[in-house]
């Protein structure tokens, strides 16, 4: 890895994380190319694509998590306020901390539902008062007023999209300032995936939010900027490898893009 | 089934297996009745057998047998309370020694420390070990343990003899050579259930707590251990189960006094190791008496089972 280099002052005040020339392999499979992208701050960023445009890969990688694939190597720069977060000397436990993450799947954890919030605070060695931060991150996921009567039951006895929101205090409650969200909402019902939306317009005045969704109307809903990724073809043997087609405001992506493959893609010809 | 018969109605809900396939079906469902019940036939056939051997020993002793601490052939008296103790503190140094190697290990092997190839070779050595005959555990405990147990008994007596636990110098042979050889041999079951639960959690339940800023070993102590632990206790519990009932090293090791001693460093004995010494030459009502302590070992892995699933049951009920 190369030296941090200082950003241009202007770019760093909006943009949260950057991502440069980035490419990420598995071994020697190469499963994404040349994404080029800055993530603004306070806003919600939504990257959208075809199954297999790595997505998801891209967005564990904004917080390390994909460090748990022994295979993976990143090659490029990702940068979070100007520092590279793959350079040596960055501990990956810091970066999560700052940057948290909300799964596809509710995974709350065998606990309270009190201890699961408090987890990450704990975890970060919280000072403050604990009853307090886990009531504020509660209300903030529109959560407190059904469990505040049971903080003391286990968090799988709530439904699945409680559960969800369950997941969101417990990322917010951590004190991250960006939360990546996982197409949060696939395994919920239109009701519990309207609340977790309204939920994340809420959050955005204090947090900076990326969320990998599959569903386009949830896009143009949430979304502030839209990254449609693609895949194509490599060699013969099926290998696919991901690009970022066009990233704009979302109201562009879905009226009037660049691109024509952005167009057939949001447009339902393809995906 | 041609597609004519779809249109008669009647015929597909009456469906169309054949009556032989059916009573098949249904002798099948019988045969593993059988099969069940048998077990259970079998476990009640083997209480009432020993309960009908002590009764002339029950009858005889009634509950002074437990508070006895002679076993004297000669003079027909005999008491378990000093083999009671000698299996239940010989199990507790096992699973002191055993609880804390086994999930650790567990932890390891669950773990990527180190590369798949090597992990799979050392799971296989955990399995090897619960492979190894007790009567070699034996030999291994009489040639090589107990002399290194004396060196360090003799120290530990010495320095600590004020501990009743303590209190007496080695005479080689004893408890703790006896729990340190169970711990070895319940290891591998402690290490190959634990990681087997642990293997088992759902990856979100580790990325989520990675995600959130912990560390690995936040995430193993804080989440991973706390959802594994009905299993971890499972099997614990039947690693202590299988420790109390172990006969062949516990009898080469323990050095078989039926004298009551709470030093460790004392010669002891184990119900399962009595009985297996004395049964051969026993006669009259020392047989009986043998089997109302066999009655006493059976009750007391049924005690510890019905703990432990007590216990699993307690620890479950938290999480869901």
């Amino acid at each position: 890895m190369q030296e941090s280099l200082r950003n241009d002052e202007e770019l760093l005040r909006q943009s949260v994380i950057e991502l440069m020339d980035v490419d990420i392999f598995y071994g020697t499979y190469k499963a994404v190319k040349e994404v080029n992208l800055n993530i603004p701050k306070n806003k919600i960023t939504a990257f959208i694509g075809p199954s297999g445009c790595g997505k998801s890969t891209i967005l564990r990688c904004l917080n390390r998590l994909n460090d748990l694939i022994s295979s993976f190597k990143l090659k490029g720069r990702v940068t979070y306020h100007g520092q590279d977060l793959y350079a040596k000397d960055i501990d990956p436990v810091e970066v999560r901390k700052r940057i948290g993450m909300v799964f596809q799947r509710p995974n709350p954890f065998p606990k309270t539902i009190y201890d699961n919030v408090a987890y990450g605070a704990r975890v970060n060695g919280y000072k403050g008062d604990l009853d307090e931060l886990v009531e504020t991150s509660l209300r903030r996921a529109a959560l407190w007023d059904e469990v505040k009567d049971k903080l003391g039951e286990s968090g799988f006895s709530l439904s699945g999209g409680q559960q969800q929101r369950l997941c969101i205090a417990r990322t917010v409650a951590a004190q991250p300032e960006v939360v990546l969200m996982d197409e949060p909402c696939s395994a919920l019902d239109p009701i519990s995936t309207l609340k977790i939306e309204e939920l994340m317009q809420e959050l955005k005045e204090n947090y900076t939010i990326v969320i990998v969704t599959h569903n386009m109307q949830q896009a143009t809903r949430v979304a502030d900027m839209t990254a449609f990724f693609n895949a194509e073809a490599v060699g013969n043997k099926g290998n696919k490898v991901g690009y970022l087609v066009e990233f704009d405001q979302t109201e562009k992506i879905f009226s009037n893009p660049e691109e024509q493959s952005t167009k057939d893609y949001v447009s339902g010809r393809f995906g | 089934m041609t597609q004519s018969d779809y249109s008669n109605t009647d015929k597909i809900m009456m469906g169309e297996r054949s009556p032989l396939e059916k009573t098949f079906d249904q002798g099948f469902r019988w045969l593993t009745l059988g099969f069940a019940i048998s077990i259970g036939l079998i476990l009640i056939s083997i209480a009432v057998i020993i309960a009908v051997g002590a009764f002339p020993a029950i009858k005889q002793f009634n509950f002074s047998f437990f508070t006895n601490s002679n076993w004297n052939p000669v003079t027909d008296e005999y008491g378990v309370i000093a083999v009671i103790y000698g299996t239940i503190v010989s199990s507790l140094i096992s699973l002191i020694i055993a609880i804390p190697l086994g999930v650790g290990a567990a932890v390891f092997l669950s773990e990527d420390f180190i590369p798949e190839q090597i992990r799979t070779v050392l799971v296989f050595l955990v399995e090897l070990l619960a492979a190894i005959p007790s009567v070699v555990y034996g030999l291994w405990g009489i040639f090589v343990l107990i002399p290194i147990t004396t060196v360090f008994g003799t120290w530990l007596n010495q320095n600590f003899g004020w501990f009743p636990l303590f209190s007496s110098p080695p005479a080689g042979p004893g408890m703790l050579p006896a729990g340190i050889v169970l711990s070895i041999m319940i290891l591998p079951i402690i290490i190959a259930i634990s990681r087997d639960s642990l293997a088992s959690l759902p990856p979100d339940l580790r990325q989520a707590s990675l995600g959130l800023g912990a560390t690995r070993w936040e995430t193993i102590f804080r989440v991973l251990i706390p959802a594994a632990i009905s299993g971890i206790m499972g099997g614990v519990m039947l690693a202590l189960g299988r420790a109390m009932g172990e006969t062949m090293a516990a009898t080469m090791i323990i050095g078989n006094s039926n004298r009551l001693s709470i030093s460790i460093l004392d010669p002891a004995n184990t119900i399962a190791s009595l009985i297996a010494n004395q049964f051969a030459e026993a006669s009259g009502l020392q047989i009986s008496a043998l089997m109302y302590a066999g009655l006493v070992l059976m009750l007391l892995t049924l005690i510890v089972n019905i703990l432990a699933e007590y216990i699993v049951n307690q620890v479950k009920a938290k999480y869901e």
